[in-house]
């Protein structure tokens, strides 16, 4: 079963250097024991562009589908094998990151 | 046996089955929905049945292996419309009944799944009390004053999460044990006090079909939870409470408060119980949680034969103990009436006043600071307390108790 755990945020920065050292150590944990399918982090939402190609010619707008105060910073996706483990790798890798996370299933 | 019998025992069958056979379903097949389905149509065919062929020796094994069938019939339908045409031969079951030591700990799971965290407060309510107890959708939503169809999908929203989101259908591992056995009294606590003090504009005040239900459930939680002191705590606190029930009702519908009611109309057989389970616990030496601190306050309390022997300097050694644990305002208000009886009402005030903004709009803060005032005479401030808790009362009974007070006192 795979789960996405999105990293929610509100604040224009980067992660500091010691919250990116502490990503890194739960990226290899998650390496070691299984769970990694994918990860990364994302620029800020102001960097989005929206294109949408249901009509007759593709339209683009600049930024993010939806303008929120909180935003998706980055993601993990993660194999685990039922909603508690997910949880639990969910608060590991919110205290690593510093910031909310969001545990969505696949269908 | 004539058809009011055969009624009967199909009745007292459902109460006492339908959650072990939901559990037990829930568990051989994974899918709530299944076993759900399964388990109702059981009690259709026994409803059936029953009468004409009797009531069978052991109902719950007849009624086990008829819901497994027709589960197992609901699978090969549903295989076949899907155009699979698998034979669904890995659910045959041929196993007799299981013993009943595996069947309980099937019902621990289903109370643990029903009451996940993942799930919001009121849809873990709905759940266990329709999966678990056994009440149908028309109750709970009359039981929480709201339309069939929220009830209902409330209900259908936390299977869909449940089976998407895969919350597993198992007892929490030992790390996890405890916080998960609080989410499960929450859910049972909160069950039991929208019977205890009903909240619902035109409701009854005190709803016993839900205080009956919050101590079934919590009884069961107890005996598949022995050796779990909040458990137990729980249960003999709702069991003083629920001992002084039909005290706590005027015939004019007020609420009777603790020091008027009729103590020798209290229950004794609950009491007794209760008090049998504290002193299981405080024999284990274990230090005591919120709840066993909340039911020891209760039981000092019911072994005042008057009201004045009641030993107000223990329950504030009690209300002490329970603010070390949960500094929450609400516990410093409650304490605040143990102080008024040890130390005063002008230091109970003192404290009382200090909670003004954290309990802000909690018409037990307004009724609290109503009755101080009123011993310190001072009136016209009490008058003006008492307006605004009548004001913030969500329960009639209650109402009525502090308009008839606020009415006693001297213009």
């Amino acid at each position: 079963m795979q789960y996405l755990l999105s990293v929610i945020h509100d604040q224009r920065e980067l992660a500091p250097s010691d919250e990116m050292a502490a990503i890194d150590e739960f990226n290899d944990r998650l390496q070691a024991d299984g769970h990694w399918v994918f990860a990364g982090g994302l620029g800020f939402p102001d960097t989005a562009t929206v294109i949408d190609n249901r009509g007759a010619a593709p339209v683009v707008t600049d930024g993010p589908f939806v303008e929120t105060k909180e935003f998706l910073a980055g993601f993990w996706i993660i194999e685990a094998p039922d909603l508690d483990a997910a949880l639990k790798l969910a608060a590991e890798g919110s205290k690593a990151c510093n910031r909310k996370v969001e545990v969505r299933p696949f269908l | 046996m004539n058809g009011s019998d055969v009624g009967d025992a199909v009745n007292r069958a459902y109460r006492a089955e339908w959650g072990r056979l939901v559990a037990v379903l829930a568990r051989r097949f994974g899918d709530l929905d299944l076993a759900e389905d399964a388990a109702a149509e059981a009690f259709a065919a026994a409803v059936e049945r029953w009468p004409s062929d009797g009531v069978p020796a052991n109902p719950g094994a007849w009624l086990t292996t008829t819901a497994k069938r027709k589960a197992i019939d609901r699978l090969r339908r549903e295989s076949k419309r899907a155009g699979k045409h698998q034979e669904a031969q890995v659910l045959f079951d041929d196993q007799p009944p299981e013993p009943l030591g595996a069947v309980e700990d099937e019902r621990l799971r289903l109370i643990f799944t029903c009451c996940h965290p993942a799930l919001a407060m009121p849809a873990r309510v709905a759940l266990t009390l329709r999966m678990l107890g056994g009440l149908t959708v028309a109750d709970i939503a009359r039981a929480f004053l709201i339309q069939e169809s929220a009830a209902a999908q409330r209900i259908t929203r936390a299977k869909t999460k449940i089976k998407a989101a895969r919350i597993p259908y198992r007892v929490p591992s030992e790390e996890d044990f405890r916080e998960r056995v609080s989410g499960v009294l929450a859910v049972l606590y909160l069950i039991f006090n929208e019977g205890y003090l009903s909240t619902g504009v035109g409701s009854d005040p005190v709803r016993s079909e839900l205080t009956d239900e919050a101590i079934r459930l919590t009884r069961l939680a107890h005996a598949l939870m022995p050796d779990d002191g909040e458990t137990a705590g729980l249960l003999a606190l709702m069991l003083f409470t629920e001992a002084r029930r039909a005290t706590r009702l005027s015939a004019t519908g007020e609420l009777i408060t603790l020091e008027e009611q009729d103590r020798g109309s209290w229950n004794a057989a609950l009491i007794t119980e209760g008090r049998a389970l504290m002193r299981a616990r405080l024999a284990t030496g274990q230090k005591p949680g919120p709840y066993q601190l909340l039911a020891a306050i209760n039981a000092v309390h019911t072994s005042a034969r008057d009201v004045r022997d009641t030993d107000w300097s223990q329950i504030l050694d009690l209300y002490d103990m329970l603010t070390c644990l949960d500094p929450s305002p609400v516990i410093a208000l409650n304490r605040a009436v143990a102080v008024a009886e040890v130390d005063g009402p002008v230091v109970a005030l003192a404290a009382v006043d200090r909670l003004a903004e954290d309990l802000a709009g909690y018409h037990a803060y307004y009724a609290t600071r109503a009755e101080l005032l009123r011993r310190l005479d001072r009136h016209a401030e009490a008058r003006l307390a008492y307006d605004e808790a009548i004001e913030l009362a969500g329960n009639s009974a209650e109402a009525a108790t502090l308009k008839r007070r606020r009415d006693l006192l001297a213009s």
